[in-house]
């Protein structure tokens, strides 16, 4: 324990004395990092934009209330287009999901120095890569509209879902499967009886988790034109109609909250 | 029971969901959902055939990647976004350590904890993109709307899961601290953040992370960046270029991830 002892006064101390310095010079170096990240920010930043930053806010406010609800009537197809953005490149992500993180969990994969690397891969760029980069990208492929957001959502999710999948899948319960195995199944049932039902509910909870953070990222694809209510509050933006903007946020607002609590019941019902 | 019990003859396997009515409710239920968005999204089939090869070609400008043209301005925008994920994931997380203490049931009284958590309700709601519109509106241009944008969204998350982790915590040990006569930030000191600190410290690289990949998009709407380089190499044509600055978005966040892997292992 460390113990410091002072003209045979022994006083408890939190660490000892090195390791406390080591955390010191640890956060003297990070403070430093910091405050010269900051600086260089700094120097980029116009400050008397910025120091004037409250008039502005003051004044969007202004205009942003009152909300006009009026202009809710115009939103329920947008509305609708978005959750199924969201629902349907979740299905999307999961079907093309599956087989990637069979293909990436070490003890599943076909090859180890072929197959998994290649899963691997797939599984960080489409983590790395928004789903509004991929909605800009398709938006010029597909055209405009619902198609091209639900493919950009769907390939965003693959890596968050597949990582989470593998991940499941590397910690199953091998006894499980050999005992499947013993039995003389073939492949495809140790597939279906050893492993999937250890990792269904796993895969029950990612999938409404990664449909609640769509509900969120679709909200924006059409800003890029790939349909949903982005494109409402784009034209509301570009247009300067406020009082529209505040409308369009509150339903986003009440629309990721519902889809939040949904998510939250449905997992607590599966796990 | 005079019943005789045999076993049947054949196995099969347990349904998932037990109740057979909720069970046809639910593959009822998404096969008309299903029926219903597929019907209201109208895809302009000729307009995706037309558009295929047109997208090979897109893809086909992407290769070879152009490190070398713009290697200048990328270098720029990935120290710039670097910098804005440093700083903004430093005070996002100062930030939301007050507001999830508050937001721990546990731990605070009623109308503080309802209070936080509707900072954090809203703080999440939006995507980073829609935050990063309104501060580039009230900051300008720059790097600094930016690191605002990133900010707030990182309070949001982290927040919420410190948060969650504290009402989670042992209220064993909490008692123990408490029964010592510790005041309440002793407490908060020797019961509380010893029991959350390893998991929010691998929260907190994993926000790093999300941080670094978010500031590659709040630059498409003025938030500074590498997202910004993109966005002009989009605009430009310059697919090339893009494709350069994509892969160093991914070969950034892979060393990112691994190290975190590493860091993670090293702290706890």
């Amino acid at each position: 324990m460390p113990v410091r002892e002072t003209q045979g006064l022994k006083t408890w101390q939190h660490r000892e004395r090195g390791k406390q310095l080591a955390i010191w010079a640890g956060w003297l170096v990070a403070t430093i990092i910091f405050v010269y990240c900051w600086q260089l920010i700094s120097d980029k930043t116009t400050w008397f934009f910025v120091l004037d930053a409250h008039h502005q806010a003051a004044d969007l406010g202004e205009r942003m209330v009152p909300p006009k609800f009026s202009y809710m009537s115009k939103l329920w197809q947008p509305l609708w287009d978005t959750i199924n953005i969201a629902t349907l490149g979740t299905l999307l992500a999961l079907v093309l999901a599956v087989p990637t993180a069979f293909c990436a969990a070490r003890n599943t994969t076909p090859s180890r120095t072929l197959v998994r690397p290649v899963a691997l891969f797939i599984i960080v760029s489409s983590r790395s890569i928004n789903s509004l980069i991929w909605a800009l990208m398709l938006v010029a492929i597909v055209g405009p509209g619902v198609f091209a957001g639900v493919i950009a959502i769907g390939l965003r999710s693959i890596g968050f879902c597949a990582k989470l999948l593998y991940e499941a899948i590397e910690e199953i319960d091998e006894t499980q499967v050999e005992a499947v195995t013993a039995t003389g199944a073939s492949g495809a049932q140790v597939l279906a009886y050893g492993i999937v039902p250890q990792i269904l509910p796993a895969f029950a909870g990612i999938s409404v988790f990664r449909w609640d953070i769509n509900i969120r990222e679709s909200t924006v694809l059409g800003l890029v034109g790939a349909g949903g209510i982005g494109l409402q509050l784009n034209a509301s933006i570009l247009s300067l109609a406020w009082t529209e903007v505040s409308v369009i946020l509150l339903v986003i607002i009440a629309t990721v909250i519902l889809s939040e609590w949904v998510s939250a019941k449905v997992r607590h019902a599966i796990i | 029971m005079s019943k005789v019990h045999t076993a049947p003859r054949r196995w099969s396997k347990p349904p998932l969901i037990k109740d057979s009515r909720l069970r046809w409710f639910l593959a009822l239920g998404g096969a008309v959902y299903l029926a219903l968005a597929f019907g209201t999204m109208d895809v302009n089939w000729g307009r995706v055939a037309e558009g295929i090869p047109r997208g090979l070609n897109f893809i086909a400008a992407f290769f070879p990647p152009d490190f070398v043209t713009r290697w200048d301005e990328i270098v720029d925008g990935i120290y710039e976004s670097l910098w804005m994920t440093v700083t903004s994931t430093v005070v996002g997380i100062a930030l939301s350590i007050p507001i999830g203490l508050g937001a721990a049931k546990n731990l605070a009284p009623r109308w503080v904890y309802l209070f936080c958590r509707g900072i954090l309700a809203v703080s999440r709601s939006f995507q980073e993109i829609i935050l990063a519109i309104f501060f580039v509106k009230l900051f300008g241009f720059g790097p600094f709307a930016g690191f605002v944008t990133l900010s707030i969204a990182t309070i949001g998350f982290y927040g919420k899961l410190l948060a969650e982790d504290i009402e989670d915590m042992d209220p064993g040990q909490a008692e123990a601290v408490r029964a010592t006569g510790a005041s309440w930030f002793q407490w908060l000191n020797y019961a509380v953040q010893p029991q959350v600190m390893p998991r929010m410290i691998g929260l907190g690289l994993y926000r790093f992370d999300i941080n670094f990949r978010e500031s590659a998009v709040v630059g498409i709407v003025g938030g500074g960046g590498i997202g910004a380089t993109l966005n002009t190499a989009f605009d430009r044509y310059e697919f090339d270029s893009a494709a350069a600055i994509l892969l160093i978005i991914i070969a950034i966040v892979m060393a990112v991830e691994y190290s975190s892997g590493y860091v993670r292992k090293w702290v706890q």
